[in-house]
Protein backbone atom coordinates (compact mmCIF):
# COMPACT_ATOMS: atom_id res chain seq x y z
CA UNK A 1 0.00 0.00 0.00
CA UNK A 2 1.91 3.03 -1.55
CA UNK A 3 0.59 6.51 -0.44
CA UNK A 4 2.36 9.27 -2.18
CA UNK A 5 2.75 12.93 -0.38
CA UNK A 6 2.31 15.40 -3.91
CA UNK A 7 2.30 18.70 -1.76
CA UNK A 8 2.51 20.50 1.70
CA UNK A 9 0.96 24.01 0.71
CA UNK A 10 -0.91 25.18 -2.00
CA UNK A 11 1.73 26.89 -3.72
CA UNK A 12 4.09 23.78 -3.72
CA UNK A 13 6.05 22.21 -6.61
CA UNK A 14 3.33 21.89 -9.25
CA UNK A 15 4.66 19.02 -11.10
CA UNK A 16 5.17 16.79 -8.16
CA UNK A 17 1.91 15.09 -8.49
CA UNK A 18 2.66 14.47 -11.85
CA UNK A 19 5.96 13.24 -11.05
CA UNK A 20 4.19 10.91 -8.45
CA UNK A 21 2.14 9.20 -10.64
CA UNK A 22 4.10 8.65 -13.69
CA UNK A 23 7.35 8.26 -11.56
CA UNK A 24 6.61 4.68 -10.54
CA UNK A 25 3.73 2.48 -8.61
CA UNK A 26 1.92 4.35 -6.54
CA UNK A 27 -1.85 3.52 -4.66
CA UNK A 28 -2.69 7.29 -3.55
CA UNK A 29 -1.97 10.33 -4.09
CA UNK A 30 -2.35 13.07 -1.45
CA UNK A 31 -2.36 16.56 -0.93
CA UNK A 32 -2.56 19.22 1.60
CA UNK A 33 -3.26 22.83 0.21
CA UNK A 34 -4.68 24.21 3.49
CA UNK A 35 -2.20 26.57 5.65
CA UNK A 36 -3.93 29.17 8.13
CA UNK A 37 -2.74 32.01 5.74
CA UNK A 38 -4.30 29.80 2.57
CA UNK A 39 -7.66 29.42 4.40
CA UNK A 40 -7.56 33.28 5.20
CA UNK A 41 -7.19 34.13 1.10
CA UNK A 42 -10.26 31.38 0.60
CA UNK A 43 -12.44 33.20 3.06
CA UNK A 44 -11.75 36.86 1.40
CA UNK A 45 -12.51 34.88 -1.90
CA UNK A 46 -15.48 32.92 -1.12
CA UNK A 47 -16.82 36.32 0.30
CA UNK A 48 -16.56 38.25 -2.91
CA UNK A 49 -17.74 35.15 -4.85
CA UNK A 50 -20.02 32.25 -3.26
CA UNK A 51 -18.60 29.76 -6.12
CA UNK A 52 -14.70 30.80 -4.87
CA UNK A 53 -13.17 29.64 -2.11
CA UNK A 54 -10.60 26.59 -2.83
CA UNK A 55 -7.43 26.12 -4.63
CA UNK A 56 -8.20 26.19 -8.11
CA UNK A 57 -5.02 24.54 -9.05
CA UNK A 58 -6.29 21.25 -8.01
CA UNK A 59 -8.65 21.08 -10.71
CA UNK A 60 -6.33 21.66 -13.30
CA UNK A 61 -4.16 19.34 -12.01
CA UNK A 62 -7.33 16.82 -11.60
CA UNK A 63 -7.86 17.81 -15.82
CA UNK A 64 -4.33 16.41 -16.88
CA UNK A 65 -3.28 13.73 -14.42
CA UNK A 66 -7.31 12.27 -13.95
CA UNK A 67 -7.00 9.65 -17.10
CA UNK A 68 -3.64 8.29 -15.59
CA UNK A 69 -4.88 7.64 -12.19
CA UNK A 70 -8.03 6.24 -13.18
CA UNK A 71 -6.44 3.80 -15.56
CA UNK A 72 -3.79 2.65 -12.57
CA UNK A 73 -6.14 2.90 -9.79
CA UNK A 74 -4.51 6.03 -8.32
CA UNK A 75 -7.07 7.53 -5.86
CA UNK A 76 -6.69 11.30 -4.64
CA UNK A 77 -7.13 12.69 -1.16
CA UNK A 78 -7.34 16.67 -1.18
CA UNK A 79 -8.00 19.22 1.19
CA UNK A 80 -8.28 21.46 -1.71
CA UNK A 81 -11.94 22.14 -0.98
CA UNK A 82 -11.05 24.87 1.37
CA UNK A 83 -14.06 26.59 2.70
CA UNK A 84 -16.45 25.40 -0.63
CA UNK A 85 -15.32 21.75 -0.97
CA UNK A 86 -18.83 20.91 -2.79
CA UNK A 87 -18.03 23.83 -5.25
CA UNK A 88 -14.28 22.57 -5.94
CA UNK A 89 -15.89 18.87 -6.42
CA UNK A 90 -18.35 20.57 -8.98
CA UNK A 91 -15.41 21.82 -10.80
CA UNK A 92 -13.30 18.50 -10.52
CA UNK A 93 -16.40 17.03 -12.52
CA UNK A 94 -16.06 19.55 -15.28
CA UNK A 95 -12.66 18.69 -15.36
CA UNK A 96 -13.25 14.79 -15.68
CA UNK A 97 -15.78 16.00 -18.50
CA UNK A 98 -13.05 17.89 -20.27
CA UNK A 99 -10.45 15.02 -19.66
CA UNK A 100 -12.58 13.10 -21.66
CA UNK A 101 -13.71 10.49 -18.56
CA UNK A 102 -16.85 11.51 -17.84
CA UNK A 103 -18.74 8.74 -16.15
CA UNK A 104 -15.71 6.93 -14.73
CA UNK A 105 -15.12 8.85 -11.87
CA UNK A 106 -16.55 8.53 -8.63
CA UNK A 107 -16.38 11.85 -6.13
CA UNK A 108 -16.17 12.20 -2.56
CA UNK A 109 -16.73 15.48 -0.59
CA UNK A 110 -16.41 15.93 3.04
CA UNK A 111 -18.51 18.87 4.69
CA UNK A 112 -19.04 19.81 8.18
CA UNK A 113 -16.19 21.61 8.84
CA UNK A 114 -17.32 25.13 8.34
CA UNK A 115 -18.58 26.50 11.65
CA UNK A 116 -19.44 30.25 10.29
CA UNK A 117 -22.88 29.51 9.91
CA UNK A 118 -23.45 28.12 13.32
CA UNK A 119 -21.34 30.11 14.99
CA UNK A 120 -23.75 32.59 17.35
CA UNK A 121 -25.51 29.03 17.72
CA UNK A 122 -22.69 27.78 19.38
CA UNK A 123 -22.17 30.79 21.34
CA UNK A 124 -25.70 31.17 22.12
CA UNK A 125 -25.21 27.49 23.79
CA UNK A 126 -22.53 28.66 26.08
CA UNK A 127 -19.24 27.52 24.03
CA UNK A 128 -17.40 30.73 24.65
CA UNK A 129 -14.67 29.84 22.20
CA UNK A 130 -12.04 31.10 24.53
CA UNK A 131 -8.64 31.76 22.68
CA UNK A 132 -6.12 28.56 23.11
CA UNK A 133 -2.96 30.66 23.88
CA UNK A 134 -4.78 33.66 25.63
CA UNK A 135 -8.13 32.51 27.32
CA UNK A 136 -10.29 35.15 26.11
CA UNK A 137 -13.61 34.22 25.04
CA UNK A 138 -14.34 34.80 21.14
CA UNK A 139 -17.17 37.33 21.80
CA UNK A 140 -14.54 40.51 22.17
CA UNK A 141 -13.96 39.81 18.52
CA UNK A 142 -17.32 38.54 17.07
CA UNK A 143 -18.07 41.19 14.52
CA UNK A 144 -15.09 41.09 13.08
CA UNK A 145 -14.57 37.22 12.45
CA UNK A 146 -14.83 36.08 8.66
CA UNK A 147 -14.47 32.71 9.02
CA UNK A 148 -14.47 29.52 11.51
CA UNK A 149 -13.03 25.82 10.63
CA UNK A 150 -12.75 22.84 12.67
CA UNK A 151 -10.26 20.08 11.70
CA UNK A 152 -11.88 17.02 11.15
CA UNK A 153 -10.17 14.05 11.17
CA UNK A 154 -9.61 10.96 9.20
CA UNK A 155 -12.93 8.58 9.16
CA UNK A 156 -15.01 11.07 7.35
CA UNK A 157 -12.26 10.42 4.14
CA UNK A 158 -12.37 6.89 5.23
CA UNK A 159 -15.89 6.62 4.60
CA UNK A 160 -15.77 8.14 1.32
CA UNK A 161 -13.65 5.75 0.38
CA UNK A 162 -15.38 2.65 1.00
CA UNK A 163 -18.23 3.75 -0.99
CA UNK A 164 -15.48 3.80 -4.10
CA UNK A 165 -14.80 7.41 -3.99
CA UNK A 166 -11.46 7.94 -6.84
CA UNK A 167 -11.00 11.03 -5.95
CA UNK A 168 -12.11 12.91 -2.28
CA UNK A 169 -12.58 16.69 -1.31
CA UNK A 170 -12.12 17.86 1.74
CA UNK A 171 -12.35 21.41 3.52
CA UNK A 172 -10.62 21.62 6.85
CA UNK A 173 -9.31 18.56 8.26
CA UNK A 174 -5.67 17.68 9.92
CA UNK A 175 -3.03 16.96 8.08
CA UNK A 176 -2.32 13.58 9.16
CA UNK A 177 -5.80 12.42 8.05
CA UNK A 178 -5.19 12.68 4.08
CA UNK A 179 -2.60 9.66 4.70
CA UNK A 180 -4.34 8.17 7.43
CA UNK A 181 -7.52 7.87 5.85
CA UNK A 182 -6.36 5.58 2.99
CA UNK A 183 -4.96 3.32 5.87
CA UNK A 184 -7.90 2.79 7.40
CA UNK A 185 -9.72 1.97 4.81
CA UNK A 186 -7.51 -0.52 3.36
CA UNK A 187 -6.69 -2.60 6.26
CA UNK A 188 -9.97 -1.33 8.32
CA UNK A 189 -8.13 -0.28 11.47
CA UNK A 190 -10.41 -0.29 14.07
CA UNK A 191 -11.55 3.49 15.77
CA UNK A 192 -10.21 1.99 18.92
CA UNK A 193 -7.21 0.42 17.69
CA UNK A 194 -5.13 3.50 18.63
CA UNK A 195 -1.34 2.21 18.41
CA UNK A 196 -2.20 1.36 14.10
CA UNK A 197 -4.10 5.05 14.64
CA UNK A 198 -1.08 6.55 16.02
CA UNK A 199 1.44 4.88 13.65
CA UNK A 200 -0.87 6.26 10.47
CA UNK A 201 -0.23 9.84 12.18
CA UNK A 202 3.22 9.13 12.01
CA UNK A 203 2.89 8.49 8.72
CA UNK A 204 0.63 11.19 7.58
CA UNK A 205 2.57 13.52 9.62
CA UNK A 206 6.02 13.26 7.77
CA UNK A 207 4.21 13.09 4.39
CA UNK A 208 2.37 16.11 5.17
CA UNK A 209 4.86 18.42 4.21
CA UNK A 210 6.20 16.83 0.37
CA UNK A 211 9.82 17.04 0.02
CA UNK A 212 10.70 18.33 3.71
CA UNK A 213 11.44 14.94 4.35
CA UNK A 214 12.91 13.55 1.59
CA UNK A 215 15.50 16.02 1.46
CA UNK A 216 14.14 19.59 0.91
CA UNK A 217 14.63 22.25 3.79
CA UNK A 218 16.87 19.47 5.07
CA UNK A 219 19.77 21.19 7.53
CA UNK A 220 22.26 17.99 7.64
CA UNK A 221 25.13 18.33 5.04
CA UNK A 222 23.00 20.00 3.08
CA UNK A 223 25.43 20.31 0.37
CA UNK A 224 25.68 16.48 -0.62
CA UNK A 225 21.73 15.95 -1.36
CA UNK A 226 21.49 14.85 -4.80
CA UNK A 227 19.43 16.37 -7.53
CA UNK A 228 17.26 19.24 -5.51
CA UNK A 229 15.76 20.17 -9.02
CA UNK A 230 14.02 16.90 -9.60
CA UNK A 231 13.66 15.79 -5.63
CA UNK A 232 11.23 12.63 -4.94
CA UNK A 233 8.32 13.43 -2.92
CA UNK A 234 7.64 11.19 0.12
CA UNK A 235 5.89 7.61 -0.58
CA UNK A 236 4.67 6.00 2.42
CA UNK A 237 4.64 1.64 1.95
CA UNK A 238 2.18 1.42 4.36
CA UNK A 239 1.59 -2.43 6.19
CA UNK A 240 -1.25 -3.48 7.96
CA UNK A 241 0.48 -3.78 11.32
CA UNK A 242 1.02 -0.14 11.33
CA UNK A 243 5.19 -0.14 10.20
CA UNK A 244 5.52 1.40 7.19
CA UNK A 245 8.39 2.62 5.05
CA UNK A 246 9.24 5.72 3.79
CA UNK A 247 11.14 6.60 0.55
CA UNK A 248 10.93 8.21 -2.13
CA UNK A 249 10.54 7.03 -6.41
CA UNK A 250 14.14 5.58 -7.69
CA UNK A 251 15.97 8.07 -10.35
CA UNK A 252 14.23 11.20 -8.13
CA UNK A 253 16.10 13.74 -6.49
CA UNK A 254 16.76 14.12 -3.08
CA UNK A 255 17.44 11.97 0.39
CA UNK A 256 15.57 9.60 2.66
CA UNK A 257 17.31 8.72 5.57
CA UNK A 258 16.65 8.92 9.66
CA UNK A 259 18.18 12.25 9.28
CA UNK A 260 16.03 13.78 6.88
CA UNK A 261 12.57 11.71 8.18
CA UNK A 262 13.97 13.18 12.03
CA UNK A 263 13.57 16.81 10.97
CA UNK A 264 10.10 16.35 9.68
CA UNK A 265 8.75 14.29 12.70
CA UNK A 266 9.80 16.89 15.25
CA UNK A 267 8.63 19.54 12.91
CA UNK A 268 5.50 21.69 14.13
CA UNK A 269 4.95 19.64 17.34
CA UNK A 270 4.45 20.48 20.66
CA UNK A 271 4.39 17.43 23.30
CA UNK A 272 5.72 15.15 21.24
CA UNK A 273 4.34 12.36 23.71
CA UNK A 274 0.39 13.90 23.04
CA UNK A 275 0.50 14.62 19.49
CA UNK A 276 -3.65 15.31 19.49
CA UNK A 277 -5.76 14.70 16.30
CA UNK A 278 -9.75 14.01 16.21
CA UNK A 279 -9.07 10.48 15.91
CA UNK A 280 -6.07 9.69 18.40
CA UNK A 281 -3.68 10.86 20.74
CA UNK A 282 -0.26 9.66 19.11
CA UNK A 283 3.18 9.43 21.48
CA UNK A 284 5.93 10.06 19.35
CA UNK A 285 8.49 9.28 21.50
CA UNK A 286 7.95 5.55 21.10
CA UNK A 287 8.81 5.50 17.31
CA UNK A 288 12.13 4.22 16.28
CA UNK A 289 13.99 4.91 12.72
CA UNK A 290 16.11 2.56 11.05
CA UNK A 291 17.49 2.19 7.67
CA UNK A 292 15.67 -0.29 4.87
CA UNK A 293 18.46 0.24 2.42
CA UNK A 294 19.27 2.94 0.37
CA UNK A 295 16.67 6.16 0.74
CA UNK A 296 14.37 3.72 2.87
CA UNK A 297 13.76 4.13 6.26
CA UNK A 298 11.63 1.99 8.51
CA UNK A 299 9.34 4.02 11.28
CA UNK A 300 8.10 1.57 14.23
CA UNK A 301 6.99 1.87 16.98
CA UNK A 302 4.47 4.41 17.61
CA UNK A 303 1.64 4.16 20.40
CA UNK A 304 -1.35 6.03 20.64
CA UNK A 305 -4.43 7.03 23.20
CA UNK A 306 -7.75 7.81 22.90
CA UNK A 307 -8.62 11.30 21.60
CA UNK A 308 -9.65 14.10 23.49
CA UNK A 309 -13.51 15.37 23.69
CA UNK A 310 -12.62 18.37 21.93
CA UNK A 311 -11.56 19.27 18.17
CA UNK A 312 -9.92 22.23 17.21
CA UNK A 313 -11.67 25.22 15.06
CA UNK A 314 -9.58 27.73 13.23
CA UNK A 315 -11.18 31.33 13.89
CA UNK A 316 -9.61 34.30 11.00
CA UNK A 317 -10.41 37.85 12.03
CA UNK A 318 -9.91 40.90 10.70
CA UNK A 319 -6.87 42.62 12.79
CA UNK A 320 -6.19 45.88 10.72
CA UNK A 321 -3.53 47.15 8.35
CA UNK A 322 -0.26 46.57 7.41
CA UNK A 323 2.84 47.54 5.25
CA UNK A 324 6.53 46.71 5.04
CA UNK A 325 8.97 49.50 3.23
CA UNK A 326 12.36 48.78 2.28
CA UNK A 327 15.50 50.39 1.07
CA UNK A 328 18.66 49.72 0.78
CA UNK A 329 21.96 51.07 2.24
CA UNK A 330 25.78 50.72 0.74
CA UNK A 331 29.07 50.88 2.42
CA UNK A 332 30.65 52.09 4.23
CA UNK A 333 28.65 52.09 7.44
CA UNK A 334 25.64 50.71 6.01
CA UNK A 335 24.21 49.69 9.13
CA UNK A 336 24.57 52.94 10.70
CA UNK A 337 23.35 55.01 7.48
CA UNK A 338 20.07 52.54 7.77
CA UNK A 339 19.63 52.62 11.30
CA UNK A 340 20.12 56.61 11.32
CA UNK A 341 17.25 56.67 8.40
CA UNK A 342 14.68 54.92 10.83
CA UNK A 343 14.97 57.33 13.22
CA UNK A 344 14.63 59.88 10.75
CA UNK A 345 11.61 58.01 9.77
CA UNK A 346 9.94 57.82 12.91
CA UNK A 347 10.09 61.22 14.02
CA UNK A 348 8.32 62.18 10.66
CA UNK A 349 5.53 59.59 11.35
CA UNK A 350 5.70 61.04 14.79
CA UNK A 351 5.08 64.67 13.80
CA UNK A 352 2.47 63.25 11.34
CA UNK A 353 0.43 62.02 14.32
CA UNK A 354 0.12 58.32 13.40
CA UNK A 355 -0.28 56.08 15.43
CA UNK A 356 0.17 52.08 15.37
CA UNK A 357 -0.74 48.91 17.45
CA UNK A 358 3.17 48.20 16.09
CA UNK A 359 5.95 49.70 14.32
CA UNK A 360 9.30 47.21 13.51
CA UNK A 361 12.71 48.09 12.29
CA UNK A 362 15.13 45.62 10.65
CA UNK A 363 18.13 45.13 9.32
CA UNK A 364 17.92 42.28 6.52
CA UNK A 365 21.82 41.16 6.23
CA UNK A 366 22.35 41.51 9.36
CA UNK A 367 19.73 41.27 12.39
CA UNK A 368 16.41 40.66 11.07
CA UNK A 369 15.99 36.62 11.71
CA UNK A 370 18.55 36.41 14.62
CA UNK A 371 17.74 39.54 16.07
CA UNK A 372 19.94 40.77 18.89
CA UNK A 373 22.15 37.27 18.55
CA UNK A 374 23.57 38.93 15.54
CA UNK A 375 25.34 41.09 17.85
CA UNK A 376 26.44 44.36 16.54
CA UNK A 377 27.14 45.10 12.63
CA UNK A 378 30.37 45.78 11.74
CA UNK A 379 31.14 48.92 10.10
CA UNK A 380 32.27 47.14 6.73
CA UNK A 381 29.60 45.32 6.00
CA UNK A 382 29.07 45.84 1.91
CA UNK A 383 25.40 46.96 2.75
CA UNK A 384 22.33 46.42 4.05
CA UNK A 385 18.34 46.37 3.46
CA UNK A 386 16.26 48.69 6.16
CA UNK A 387 13.31 47.13 6.63
CA UNK A 388 10.41 49.00 8.40
CA UNK A 389 7.22 47.41 9.12
CA UNK A 390 3.68 48.52 10.52
CA UNK A 391 0.38 47.86 11.73
CA UNK A 392 -2.22 49.35 12.85
CA UNK A 393 -5.88 49.30 13.00
CA UNK A 394 -6.57 52.00 10.57
CA UNK A 395 -6.14 51.83 7.33
CA UNK A 396 -5.33 55.65 7.01
CA UNK A 397 -1.81 55.62 9.07
CA UNK A 398 -0.76 52.08 7.29
CA UNK A 399 -1.59 54.12 3.59
CA UNK A 400 0.34 57.47 5.16
CA UNK A 401 3.38 55.01 6.07
CA UNK A 402 3.67 54.04 2.43
CA UNK A 403 3.97 57.81 1.79
CA UNK A 404 6.71 58.22 3.98
CA UNK A 405 9.79 55.51 2.86
CA UNK A 406 10.60 56.84 -0.95
CA UNK A 407 11.20 60.37 0.38
CA UNK A 408 14.25 59.64 2.56
CA UNK A 409 15.95 58.84 -0.57
CA UNK A 410 16.33 62.71 -1.30
CA UNK A 411 15.92 63.79 2.77
CA UNK A 412 17.85 61.09 4.45
CA UNK A 413 21.49 59.81 5.03
CA UNK A 414 23.50 58.99 2.08
CA UNK A 415 24.16 56.02 -0.38
CA UNK A 416 20.64 54.59 -0.66
CA UNK A 417 19.01 52.38 -3.12
CA UNK A 418 16.65 49.66 -3.95
CA UNK A 419 13.14 51.67 -3.97
CA UNK A 420 12.66 50.48 -7.67
CA UNK A 421 9.41 48.52 -6.44
CA UNK A 422 7.15 51.30 -5.79
CA UNK A 423 5.26 52.86 -2.61
CA UNK A 424 4.55 49.43 -0.28
CA UNK A 425 1.62 47.74 -0.93
CA UNK A 426 -0.96 47.91 2.41
CA UNK A 427 -2.33 44.81 3.20
CA UNK A 428 -5.26 43.19 5.21
CA UNK A 429 -3.99 41.52 8.15
CA UNK A 430 -6.10 38.52 8.96
CA UNK A 431 -5.36 37.03 12.30
CA UNK A 432 -6.34 33.51 13.60
CA UNK A 433 -8.14 32.66 16.69
CA UNK A 434 -7.26 28.78 17.96
CA UNK A 435 -10.26 27.26 20.04
CA UNK A 436 -11.28 24.17 21.29
CA UNK A 437 -14.95 22.78 20.14
CA UNK A 438 -16.68 19.94 22.18
CA UNK A 439 -16.89 16.70 19.49
CA UNK A 440 -20.48 16.29 19.89
CA UNK A 441 -21.43 19.70 18.31
CA UNK A 442 -19.28 19.06 15.22
CA UNK A 443 -19.74 15.38 14.48
CA UNK A 444 -23.43 15.43 13.86
CA UNK A 445 -23.09 18.11 11.24
CA UNK A 446 -20.40 16.01 9.03
CA UNK A 447 -21.43 15.16 6.15
CA UNK A 448 -19.77 12.41 3.86
CA UNK A 449 -21.13 12.35 -0.22
CA UNK A 450 -20.30 10.46 -2.93
CA UNK A 451 -21.40 10.60 -6.87
CA UNK A 452 -20.32 9.59 -9.92
CA UNK A 453 -18.87 12.36 -12.38
CA UNK B 1 36.33 20.66 28.35
CA UNK B 2 36.40 23.15 25.01
CA UNK B 3 33.43 25.19 24.18
CA UNK B 4 31.91 24.21 20.47
CA UNK B 5 29.13 25.90 18.46
CA UNK B 6 25.84 23.63 18.58
CA UNK B 7 25.78 23.73 15.34
CA UNK B 8 28.54 21.29 15.32
CA UNK B 9 26.79 18.62 17.70
CA UNK B 10 22.85 18.97 16.01
CA UNK B 11 20.82 19.50 13.15
CA UNK B 12 17.40 21.46 13.89
CA UNK B 13 14.28 22.29 12.13
CA UNK B 14 11.55 24.91 13.72
CA UNK B 15 8.04 26.06 12.59
CA UNK B 16 5.11 27.60 14.05
CA UNK B 17 1.40 27.37 15.49
CA UNK B 18 0.09 30.39 16.34
CA UNK B 19 3.04 32.83 18.26
CA UNK B 20 4.67 29.82 19.51
CA UNK B 21 7.94 28.64 17.51
CA UNK B 22 9.28 24.87 18.24
CA UNK B 23 12.73 23.65 17.37
CA UNK B 24 13.66 20.07 17.22
CA UNK B 25 16.80 19.43 17.71
CA UNK B 26 18.71 16.34 16.36
CA UNK B 27 22.18 14.70 17.60
CA UNK B 28 24.16 14.11 14.61
CA UNK B 29 25.49 11.20 16.71
CA UNK B 30 23.16 9.23 18.89
CA UNK B 31 25.95 9.10 21.55
CA UNK B 32 25.67 12.94 22.04
CA UNK B 33 22.41 12.79 23.26
CA UNK B 34 22.65 12.54 26.74
CA UNK B 35 25.73 15.50 26.33
CA UNK B 36 22.83 17.62 24.56
CA UNK B 37 20.10 16.46 27.03
CA UNK B 38 22.53 17.61 29.83
CA UNK B 39 23.57 20.32 28.53
CA UNK B 40 21.01 22.17 26.30
CA UNK B 41 18.12 22.97 29.62
CA UNK B 42 15.05 24.72 29.17
CA UNK B 43 16.45 27.77 31.27
CA UNK B 44 19.93 27.86 28.91
CA UNK B 45 17.32 27.71 25.93
CA UNK B 46 15.38 30.52 27.63
CA UNK B 47 18.46 32.84 28.17
CA UNK B 48 19.99 32.18 25.21
CA UNK B 49 17.31 33.97 23.65
CA UNK B 50 16.74 36.40 25.86
CA UNK B 51 13.80 38.78 24.83
CA UNK B 52 13.36 37.18 21.34
CA UNK B 53 11.12 34.84 23.29
CA UNK B 54 8.18 36.31 26.00
CA UNK B 55 6.88 33.04 27.15
CA UNK B 56 8.48 30.58 29.44
CA UNK B 57 10.61 27.91 27.12
CA UNK B 58 9.34 24.28 27.86
CA UNK B 59 11.50 21.13 27.02
CA UNK B 60 10.64 17.63 25.36
CA UNK B 61 13.02 14.78 25.17
CA UNK B 62 12.24 12.20 22.34
CA UNK B 63 15.13 9.57 23.48
CA UNK B 64 14.69 7.22 20.48
CA UNK B 65 14.89 9.65 17.97
CA UNK B 66 17.92 11.20 19.73
CA UNK B 67 16.02 14.60 19.64
CA UNK B 68 15.31 17.36 21.88
CA UNK B 69 11.91 19.27 21.06
CA UNK B 70 12.25 23.27 22.28
CA UNK B 71 8.50 25.17 22.56
CA UNK B 72 9.15 28.92 22.90
CA UNK B 73 5.79 30.47 23.09
CA UNK B 74 5.36 34.37 22.78
CA UNK B 75 8.08 33.80 20.07
CA UNK B 76 6.74 35.37 17.01
CA UNK B 77 5.22 39.13 17.47
CA UNK B 78 2.01 37.80 17.79
CA UNK B 79 2.46 35.12 15.42
CA UNK B 80 1.70 33.92 11.57
CA UNK B 81 -0.05 36.85 9.63
CA UNK B 82 -0.22 39.21 12.47
CA UNK B 83 3.79 39.41 12.98
CA UNK B 84 5.90 41.77 11.79
CA UNK B 85 8.94 39.48 11.83
CA UNK B 86 10.69 39.08 8.55
CA UNK B 87 10.99 35.35 9.96
CA UNK B 88 6.94 34.93 10.78
CA UNK B 89 6.32 31.43 11.24
CA UNK B 90 9.57 31.27 13.16
CA UNK B 91 11.25 28.86 10.19
CA UNK B 92 14.99 29.96 10.82
CA UNK B 93 14.66 30.46 14.65
CA UNK B 94 16.10 26.28 14.50
CA UNK B 95 19.60 28.32 13.33
CA UNK B 96 19.51 30.80 15.89
CA UNK B 97 19.66 28.26 18.39
CA UNK B 98 22.27 26.34 16.34
CA UNK B 99 24.90 29.66 17.17
CA UNK B 100 24.56 28.86 21.17
CA UNK B 101 28.10 27.35 22.46
CA UNK B 102 28.09 24.33 24.64
CA UNK B 103 30.60 22.88 27.02
CA UNK B 104 31.87 19.28 25.58
CA UNK B 105 34.73 17.00 26.40
CA UNK B 106 38.05 18.26 24.28
CA UNK B 107 37.73 14.77 22.58
CA UNK B 108 34.38 15.31 21.51
CA UNK B 109 35.07 19.10 20.33
CA UNK B 110 38.11 17.46 18.11
CA UNK B 111 36.04 15.08 16.40
CA UNK B 112 32.90 17.23 15.71
CA UNK B 113 34.93 20.49 14.52
CA UNK B 114 33.32 21.66 11.43
CA UNK B 115 30.37 19.59 11.48
CA UNK B 116 27.11 20.78 10.65
CA UNK B 117 29.08 23.79 8.24
CA UNK B 118 30.43 24.15 4.49
CA UNK B 119 33.66 22.37 4.25
CA UNK B 120 35.67 24.70 3.11
CA UNK B 121 36.64 23.69 -0.30
CA UNK B 122 33.16 24.28 -0.97
CA UNK B 123 33.36 28.11 -0.15
CA UNK B 124 31.78 30.32 -2.94
CA UNK B 125 34.64 32.05 -5.04
CA UNK B 126 34.81 34.65 -7.59
CA UNK B 127 32.30 34.57 -9.80
CA UNK B 128 30.23 32.03 -8.31
CA UNK B 129 28.97 34.32 -5.63
CA UNK B 130 27.55 36.70 -8.41
CA UNK B 131 24.46 36.15 -10.20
Amino acid sequence: MRVAGAGGFWGDDLDAPVRQVEGGPIDYLVMDYLAEVTMSILHKQRARDPEAGYARDFVSLMERILPTCLERGIRVVANAGGVNPGGCAGEVARAARRAGVRGRLRLGVVTGDDLMPRLDELLAGGHELCNMETGEPLAGIRERVTGANVYLGAFPIAEALGRGADVVVTGRCVDAALTLAPLLHEFGWAADDYDRLAAGVVAGHVNECGAQCTGGNAMAEWWTIPDLDRVGFPIIEAEPSGEFVVTRHEGSGGRVNPATVTEQIVYEIGDPAAYATPDVVADFTTVRLSGAGKDRVRVTGARGRPPTGWLKASIVYSGGWRAVGTLVYAWPDAAAKARAAARVLRARLDRLGLRFDEMRTDLVGWDSTHGALAGPPPPDLPEVQLRVAVRGSERAPVERFTREVAPLVLTGPPSVTGFGEGRPRVREVAAFWPALVPREAVEPFVRVETREA
Amino acid sequence: MAAVKLVELAHARSGDKGDVVNIGVVAYEPEHYSLLAETLTAERVQEHFGSMVKGKVVRYELPNLHALNFVLPRALGGGGTVSLMMDAQGKVFSTALLRMEVEVPDETAQRTRGRGRLPESLYLHGEETHG
